[in-house]
């Protein structure tokens, strides 16, 4: 999956981003570019901010101080009106999926279709069973969110975040709590869609296994900070004794376990 | 001396919440009314609203305004017996039911229906991010979500107000003729005569404001939910006692602008 040719244009970039929570200083000046139509990855430590800095990206977070950059216009000081029209080139798969429970499988894809287009009926139906059969799940959509396995309901969850056909999809744990087979075929699903409609993918995870197949580029998050950046074969060459910990998952190193 | 500070500290930051707290209802108010006038309506969302607090409640409703009404003619009987003027005792239900009991009762009995599911729901959508869901699909969640439970609260309680009257009315009526014995033909025509229309239209403006109140609160608890599922629990308890509260309150100051 690497890939070293030169860098692309940048889709998304945080400049020197700060968040704090109460006393607690999440973000400590966070600086990271993503390119255009690549897999970038975010790990880090559990409960370490990277669901901060992905919702950064997105508007649903405002930085305390820096700017958020996509496709260089600033979005952390923008009026409600301007970002909703920032967030349609984005589709976002949350960590549970975040499907609408009250609605079944078919409603839930139809949804930001019904928001935002004036198809018709008929039409929004066949585009919602395209979507659910591209992300492997045809006969579903009739059942509730409440009838699916945690590995269905995100199939569902990025079948909706696809509908718009966005360009960024940002993924936040897409293959936690699945086991080891439907976590390759997540992964299968994101190489994929991220293929077929020339995404800009940002994925969130520490399943080291996944990080390696899906990413083009990597970004460590450790102490509010990126430390490391690079492609897959740099990350793996790396010495930084933080990451080097990380990735063996060993117990001894800088990473202080409380 | 640091005792009585602490305590004057623990209650002013208490305060301090409070008013807090209010001012993100209001803002949420105004910002659930900008939402209301900017089209479109989504009148599916509010239909479906009015259905689960209206329709649904209708029962819980009936019951409560006829026990009431039962209840008011028993013990109005043994008052006005003392002085031989049991024929009120059917304007008295009528008044007390339409001008307080009705929309208060009916008010209280949504609150502890609806009110605490819209908490409970919004609280779960809220802690299963199925909000953020909403803002990241550019759609608003007030629009969404909070404008259709207002505006269906508000135009359903008058109209539970008026099933909850009429059976109090009713329930009254069976208790004082037939059971009680007292003469029909006097006890509708004190109904009659004692009952203003501006005494029934008072109490349905009460319910509806008292729908405003108890849906907003209900929204704004769930809405602003934290912690997992011991935050909905939470969200759903603070909803019902300060809605419950509320209402009581502010039913004191509406019947002294009114009447």
């Amino acid at each position: 999956m690497a890939d070293n040719g030169n860098s692309s244009k940048p889709m998304i970039e945080l400049v020197d981003i700060h968040k704090s929570f109460g006393r607690q200083h999440v973000l400590e000046g966070v600086n990271l570019t993503v390119e255009q139509g690549k897999t970038t990855v975010i790990i880090g430590r559990s409960g370490g901010g990277k669901s901060v800095v992905l919702k950064h990206m997105i508007g649903l977070l405002k930085p305390d101080s820096g700017k958020v950059l996509v496709e260089g216009t600033d979005i952390a000081r923008m009026g409600d009106r301007d970002l909703n029209e920032v967030r349609k080139k984005f589709g976002m798969l949350f960590q549970e999926a975040a499907l609408f429970d009250s609605m079944n499988v078919a409603e839930n894809v139809a949804f930001p279709l019904r928001e935002h287009t004036r198809k018709k009926d008929r039409e929004i139906m066949e585009i919602v069973r395209e979507n659910l059969h591209s992300v492997g799940l045809p006969d579903v959509e009739s059942k509730m969110p409440s009838e699916l396995s945690g590995g269905m309901r995100k199939r569902v969850g990025l079948a909706r975040a696809l509908a718009m056909r966005p360009r960024i999809i940002l993924f936040d744990e897409p293959t936690t709590g699945l086991d080891p087979v439907m976590t390759e075929a997540i992964n299968e699903l994101i190489i994929r869609t991220q293929k077929d409609f020339n995404l800009t993918c940002v994925v969130i995870s520490h399943d080291i296994q996944s990080i390696f197949t899906v990413g083009h580029r990597i970004a460590m998050l450790y102490d509010g900070k990126i430390i490391e950046y690079g492609t897959p074969d740099e990350i793996r060459a790396s010495r930084n004794p933080v990451l080097v910990q990380f990735l063996s998952g060993n117990l001894e190193g800088p990473i202080s376990i409380l | 001396m640091n005792r009585i500070a602490q305590v004057i500290d623990q209650f002013g930051r208490s305060v301090l919440r409070g008013v807090e707290e209010m001012g993100s209802m209001l803002l949420l108010l105004i910002s659930a009314i900008g939402w209301m006038v900017r089209p479109p309506l989504k009148l599916r969302l509010i239909f479906k609203q009015m259905e689960f607090v209206g329709v649904k409640s209708i029962f819980v409703v009936l019951l409560t305004g006829m026990f009431t009404g039962m209840v008011m003619a028993l013990q109005g009987y043994y008052g006005f017996r003392m002085f031989s003027a049991e024929s009120l005792v059917g304007s008295t239900v009528a008044l007390g039911m339409t001008r307080e009991l009705g929309p208060v009762l009916t008010s209280l009995m949504v609150t502890a229906r609806a009110g605490s599911a819209m908490a409970a729901e919004l609280g779960t959508m809220r802690v299963t991010e199925q909000i953020d869901a909403l803002y990241v699909m550019a759609a608003n969640p007030v629009k969404h979500l909070i404008v259709p439970r207002i505006v269906a609260t508000v135009l359903m309680l008058p109209l539970l107000t008026v099933v909850s009257d009429f059976m109090g009315i009713i329930g009254g009526y069976f208790v004082g003729v037939p059971l009680l014995g007292i003469n029909e033909g006097a006890f509708v025509k004190n109904i009659t005569k004692y009952v203003d229309l501006s005494d029934i239209y008072n109490g349905l403006t009460k319910a509806a404001v008292f729908g405003l109140i108890l849906a907003l609160i209900g929204c704004y608890k769930g809405f602003n939910t934290k912690g997992g599922a011991e935050g909905v629990g939470r969200a759903t308890t603070e909803a019902v006692v300060l809605a419950s509260i509320s209402i009581l309150i502010s039913d004191y100051f509406l019947t002294a602008i009114m009447f």
